[in-house]
């Protein structure tokens, strides 16, 4: 849409609202989430007879996460809008995800009049102040012939190096002002030069360890999705033979259904993904960050093992874990070179031996599988829904998650089978990002079939989404694990606070009733409660594609996430179900 | 722990200090002193920013600074390659019977009077850090009745400019960023 647009020329006086919203297309935005209000409604008028689609959500959250959707769901950057003041700090809460999670995003918001600017004026905020920490860069625009610029540099900076999430804040008197509008051809920002080429002398030295190591595992992070580096891991993966966990970000980043893949790490990760990195003597970490979700207590973290640490954000190298290999640069430049590097070593006759490894890993991973027990009452248990929604909707559909149980429960019983079909909270840990980032995943990929898994205490904080799905056509679905209570809280009441459930009972069986409000809000609503009607149930959400669909999985509140590292403790504690900690027979090592 | 002196170049821009300092202050570092002011390029400020903190997590600290976009480059000056100084202003008690003892320190330390009043001297000297705090150890007992200090500032030996770099990269502007 930028074609009658020529870089470098100029196009005669427009208002610096025209330019805000010329500079948006020529940056290549189709869509906006957002609403309007005082400080930015000057933005809005030609909003109007402009191409791009703008979604009016029914809360700013709403608006950020589902850029953040979009963004995870498409690779392409997402774009959300707002007013100043309130309708600015609505957004606080998407923009601190999108930089814990690095998703590309541009949040464009309108700020008072300059000349009222620090004046306490009404709808006032210093949303660039409050954003600092938690955006990877943000701007404060006043002067209308800086606005193309801008625009071109914050999209610059969201989708290249680290994505993450860049704001741009707009004086309303820049946006009435009369201004040119020139889209620049070039950016010159000399304190940004993102390095994306690892060192030769680091992969030849990562090489190394890898022939040299006996028990190694690729430790494969979000970043490995934000880079489209999963065909490259595939690569690396079977070249060497060596096991892969993927954590809670990368879910889909390398098959479930590979041999070699020993599932997610961390405080609720598969024994074998645990054992994998914890008795290793190499993690080659790709993109990943040592998160304390992955490592629990950092002291007894895979005491034995060395650590290739490859990341596009130096900041991260070395910042929880020492490295013995640093690595700067794109997952999927470190693995093409990697799997080079290796080729040629492998041909000179080179290559590791990790027999004795692979099969006790092997082993534990057959002993220890991901499993639950069938409530004792015939009730109906999340997991079994989260087992069949994941194989009858099948590794084509988009999965969202907000956060607690249900997330944990749906990162472990739907297989992932590619890359970007997981989109989740998880580094903020933002309960209520499951609908609107559905709904943003929906906009970016339309043919796809798009589920929300959410818990009934995610779903009721941003459920009015509902409504912008239902108008603008958006037919996303929506599956409440529905267990009446913020469970995941409840879980560690139950282990850790005498079972004393302060706080934690959400009544949501009886209030709200979730199929009247499905249908309220121009949805199909159903409900399951028993297992022998899940299929049939997800059957039918699945054949109604004209408008959003909510199911009700009315399960069994006592249910718990099992594996489980306590936190704060070591993750040679795990247990894999309640006081049961698995054995490893570790002479096979 | 050890005192580092860092020297950090950025864009002359609205807010590069606030975000600066929010950093330090969020990662849980604490800032000694901090002077910043202009360079020989107009587009460019210089901060001079010691710190008092381990090898390990200054180089999280430098890490992190060096993310923001605003920041051009971060040079750890090295005390014995650089000089420091930085500049007091002191307003000292100086009766008739103590002013000749006052003024003598003041000559010893090649510092300057800078204001009389009746019963008192203002001060200025210029320094490192050990020198000016020998200096306030001898006016200590003449009574310090007021006190400002710069914080440091610092420039490496030798001929090299620590703002010599290559042509500055431009890169071609998006539609790429979101096609």
């Amino acid at each position: 849409m930028s074609e009658q647009q020529q870089a470098g020329t100029p196009a005669g006086t427009v208002t610096g609202a025209e330019s805000l919203v010329k500079s948006l297309e020529a940056a290549g935005v189709t869509d906006i989430f957002g609403i309007p209000g005082g400080a930015i409604l000057p933005a809005y008028d030609p909003l109007m007879d402009s191409p791009i689609r703008h979604i009016l959500v029914r809360h700013e959250q709403g608006a950020g996460h589902a850029a953040q959707g979009y963004a995870a769901a498409s690779g392409r950057v997402g774009v959300c809008m707002a007013t100043s003041g309130p309708g600015a700090t609505n957004l606080v809460t998407p923009i601190a995800d999108a930089h814990m999670d690095s998703v590309p995003m541009v949040a464009v918001t309108g700020q008072v009049p300059a000349a009222a600017i620090g004046s306490d004026a009404f709808q006032e905020a210093d949303i660039r102040g409050i954003t600092m920490p938690i955006t990877k860069h943000n701007f404060l625009v006043t002067d209308p012939a800086e606005i193309p610029r801008t625009i071109a540099e914050a999209f610059h900076i969201a989708s290249t190096g680290r994505p993450g999430p860049v704001l741009v804040d707009v004086a309303k008197s820049a946006l009435q002002a009369m201004t040119t509008f020139t889209w620049p051809s070039e950016i010159h920002l000399p304190g940004y030069r993102p390095v994306t080429r690892p060192h030769a002398k680091q992969i030849r030295e990562a090489a190394r360890l890898i022939l040299d190591a006996r028990r190694p595992v690729l430790y494969v992070g979000g970043g490995t999705i934000r880079s489209g580096a999963s065909k490259e891991l595939m690569t690396l993966a079977e070249l060497t033979g060596m096991p892969v966990v993927t954590t809670l970000m990368a879910r889909g980043a390398f098959p479930d259904s590979h041999p070699q893949h020993l599932g997610m790490p961390g405080m609720h990760g598969t024994v074998a993904a645990v054992a994998g990195l914890q008795k290793s003597d190499l993690i080659i970490s790709l993109g990943a960050r040592f998160d304390d979700r992955v490592t629990g207590n950092l002291d007894s973290f895979a005491p034995g093992a060395k650590v290739i640490h490859a990341d596009i954000d130096p900041a991260e190298i070395g910042k929880n874990r020492h490295a013995d290999v640093p690595i700067v640069g794109d997952v999927r430049e470190v693995l093409l070179d990697l799997v080079l590097a290796l080729r040629t070593e492998a041909d000179a006759g080179h290559t590791g031996d990790y027999e004795a490894w692979v099969q006790f890993l092997a082993g534990v991973k057959s002993k220890y599988p991901v499993g639950y027990d069938k409530p004792a009452d015939g009730g109906l248990a999340p997991q079994y829904v989260l087992e069949r929604l994941g194989v009858l909707a099948g590794e084509d559909a988009i999965y969202t998650a907000g956060v607690g149980q249900h997330q944990m429960w749906a990162a472990h019983y739907v297989s992932y089978e590619r890359p970007n079909t997981w989109i989740n909270s998880g580094g903020l840990g933002t309960m209520g990002f499951a609908v609107p980032a559905a709904m943003g995943a929906k906009v970016g990929m339309p043919d796809k079939v798009v589920w929300a898994v959410d818990g009934d205490g995610c779903f009721q904080m941003t459920n009015q989404e509902l409504a912008t799905c239902a108008i603008n056509n958006i037919p996303i679905k929506v599956a409440i694990i529905n267990n009446e209570s913020l469970g995941m809280v409840r879980q560690w009441q139950t282990l850790f606070y005498n079972s004393r459930y302060s706080n934690t009972d959400l009544h949501s069986k009886r209030i709200p009733d979730f199929v009247k409000l499905a249908d309220a809000y121009g949805c199909v609503g159903l409900a399951c409660e028993s297992p022998d009607d899940v299929d049939a149930t997800i059957a039918k959400a699945m054949e109604i594609n004209d408008v959003p669909v909510v199911v009700d999985f009315r399960v069994h509140r006592d249910a718990m996430v099992w594996p489980m590292v306590a936190a704060g403790t070591s993750n040679d504690d795990i247990k894999y179900a309640r006081d049961l900690a698995p054995q490893f027979d570790e002479d096979d090592l | 722990m050890a005192k580092h002196t860092l020297s950090v170049l950025v864009e002359n821009k609205p807010g590069v200090l606030a975000r600066i300092a929010a950093l330090f202050s969020r990662r849980g570092f604490n800032i000694e002193s901090l002077a910043v002011g202009p360079t020989e390029h107009a587009e460019m400020s210089r901060m001079t920013i010691v710190v008092n903190v381990e090898d390990s997590p200054l180089e999280q600290v430098t890490k992190q600074l060096n993310k923001l976009v605003e920041v051009i480059k971060i040079v750890e000056l090295d005390p014995t390659a650089a000089v420091q100084r930085e500049l007091v202003l002191v307003k000292v008690g100086a009766t008739p019977e103590t002013r000749g003892q006052v003024l003598d320190a003041v000559q010893l330390f090649r510092a300057k009077v800078v204001d009389v009043a009746a019963d008192a001297v203002t001060i200025q000297t210029i320094g490192n850090a050990g020198k000016i705090a020998d200096f306030l150890r001898v006016l200590e007992p003449f009574g310090i009745r007021e006190l400002v200090q710069s914080g440091a500032i610092a420039i490496g030996r030798g001929p090299r400019s620590i703002s010599e770099r290559g042509k500055p990269v431009a890169v071609p502007v998006p539609p790429a960023a979101n096609s």
